[in-house]
């Protein structure tokens, strides 16, 4: 974990609610795609973790969509520098991903598996990502994901764009050799259920300080008790325990 | 002696600041990040008994000014706190650790202070008789004089080092709680822990914590935290180690001033994990500009 100081470069929305903020800054503790960064906005007491997006060069992308106070904030911020711990988290594993990875993004867990796709593109595999959204005016990142060279499929609940229905329902008629993945939950367990390889999720959860110290996101696995913060956010599909 | 030192119950500290409970890990994580051997100590994550889960989450809601938590006294039990976390402390903390305790009787506050009081790297007890957060403990002892006492005692009758009892302010008389303490035997009086506090969503109407309510931290309770230790340090003769909401230089002084003999640091740590160092390194120029030589001189220094 490091503390920078990052620069706003580019702070623009995608859709009604959901932003990307492009900072610039020392990235070098981000080593792993599915890592979070964690900003401290002005007036507010506790950091908010936000997901990694991309890194390239000194340049840090994040994508975050307005739910409260804190997003509400830093959509209206479009220069000026943020306080921000970087390299939070343990990522996903690229060497679990066999040949053929598929990559289910769901909504706002759709930006970690960008930095994801990038590497496993660059290590030659052949990448299936699955993008999962409510409605068509969500929709976000598509062509991102098609100029990287992955193949990329859309789903909405309301069927307004690309199949109709859930990222299960194409991950169903296809073959992978391992699944990723990041969304809410009911997705996660939905993703879970159907998928037939081993895989890897990411979780979300109210964090106190997102470097391990005050246990405030602990969850229990079947290898034990484990902090989203740290030991997270990404589990492997083989330890989790729902909670329901 | 440098102008930080303090002497905290006969053991000399390099300088009063102390990271605290629940705040701070088994120290290794803060490792990482800085040298640990520069504060003054600090106390570790609150063990128990037993090991405990904790409370279901969410066990985090945000506040102007602070935070709420209800973790519920997540920890490995005291037996794996001996075997696993203090021989990795060991390795990137060389001196004495405060050790925090609770319990959910007085025999149970016994046997892990006794298993812990016999540790080497264990220079204090701090048998926290005000955790908030778990139902049918921790509260009833702390906001009841005779059952504090008894705990204190209780501590006393199997431990060889300073026993610090840590206090919550959720009660009418801080200072008749502090007391009997003191009376029981208790080697110093640690406060405020957490204030009780909650959190309402207004979309789902629910409250934001699990637990529904839980301890309230952070700056926003210096004020109160500085009037209790006032209340207490006037009230005892054993030394008062001063918390709640310190974030700044500053605010060490002014708490040593109320009477804080050391101070222990909370949640500003989960916001900023370097600030108990920052805040070592701007004491000096701090005590410069007010014209204090030592921090030992200005303890209870309210005119």
């Amino acid at each position: 974990m490091k503390q920078g100081f990052f620069e706003i470069i580019e702070n623009i929305p995608l859709t009604d609610s959901v932003y990307k903020m492009t900072l610039k800054g020392d990235v070098s503790a981000i080593t792993a795609p599915g890592q979070f960064v964690n900003i401290k906005l002005e007036g507010l007491y506790l950091r908010r973790p936000i997901s990694v997006c991309d890194v390239e060069g000194n340049t840090l992308t994040i994508i975050y969509k307005v739910v409260g106070k804190g997003t509400q904030q830093l959509s209206q911020m479009q220069e000026g520098t943020l306080d921000v711990l970087t390299g939070l988290g343990n990522g996903y594993d690229l060497t679990a991903a066999g040949d053929s990875p598929v990559l289910l993004g769901g909504g706002v867990g759709v930006p970690p598996m960008y930095l994801l796709a990038k590497k496993l593109l660059a290590e030659g595999k052949k990448v299936r990502v699955i993008l999962g959204f409510n409605t068509a005016a969500e929709v976000f990142y598509e062509e991102q994901f098609r100029a990287l060279g992955a193949s990329v499929a859309v789903t909405t609940v309301d069927g307004s764009y690309g199949t109709k229905g859930f990222v299960t329902d194409v991950l169903n008629t296809e073959s992978y050799s391992h699944f990723y993945t990041c969304g809410p939950e009911p997705m996660l367990k939905a993703v879970y259920k159907a998928s037939t390889t081993s895989g890897q999720m990411s979780f979300e959860k109210r964090m106190g300080c997102g470097f391990g110290a005050c246990m405030g996101c602990s969850c229990k696995t079947i290898t034990g008790y484990k902090r989203i913060c740290k030991e997270g956010p990404v589990m492997r599909k083989e330890e989790i325990l729902w909670e329901d | 002696m440098g102008r930080l030192n303090v002497n905290l119950c006969g053991i000399e500290l390099d300088n009063p600041v102390i990271p605290a409970s629940g705040t701070f890990g088994y120290g290794y994580e803060y490792a990482e990040l800085f040298d640990i051997n520069c504060l003054g100590t600090f106390s570790f994550k609150g063990t128990t008994k037993d090991p405990r889960f904790g409370n279901p989450t969410p066990r985090i809601a945000e506040c102007t000014a602070g935070m709420i938590n209800a973790v519920g006294l997540q920890n490995p039990g005291v037996e794996k706190v001996i075997s696993e976390e203090l021989p990795k402390l060991k390795k990137c903390f060389h001196k004495p650790v405060m050790a925090n305790v609770s319990g959910f009787s007085i025999e149970d506050y016994a046997y892990t202070c006794e298993k812990l009081d016999a540790q080497e790297q264990v220079g204090w007890l701090e048998v926290n008789v005000s955790c908030p957060n778990v139902h049918g403990g921790g509260m009833s002892f702390g906001t009841d004089p005779k059952a504090a006492a008894e705990v204190t005692a209780a501590v006393k009758k199997v431990t060889t080092k300073p026993v610090i009892v840590k206090l919550s302010p959720n009660v009418t008389d801080i200072v008749s709680i502090a007391k009997a303490c003191e009376d029981a035997g208790a080697d110093g009086i640690s406060l405020i822990n957490t204030m009780l506090g909650m959190r309402i969503d207004l979309r789902t109407r629910k409250p934001i914590i699990a637990n529904k309510m839980g301890g309230f931290s952070g700056s926003a309770i210096f004020p109160v935290a500085v009037r209790m230790v006032y209340q207490v340090a006037n009230a005892v003769k054993v030394p008062v180690v001063g918390m709640g909401g310190v974030t700044t230089a500053e605010d060490v002084i002014e708490m040593m001033l109320a009477g804080a003999t050391a101070v222990e640091i909370g949640a500003a740590n989960l916001v900023d994990p370097w600030v108990c160092r920052d805040i070592i390194n701007a004491l000096p120029e701090v005590m410069d500009k007010y014209r204090i030589n030592s921090l030992s001189e200005i303890i209870g220094g309210t005119k």
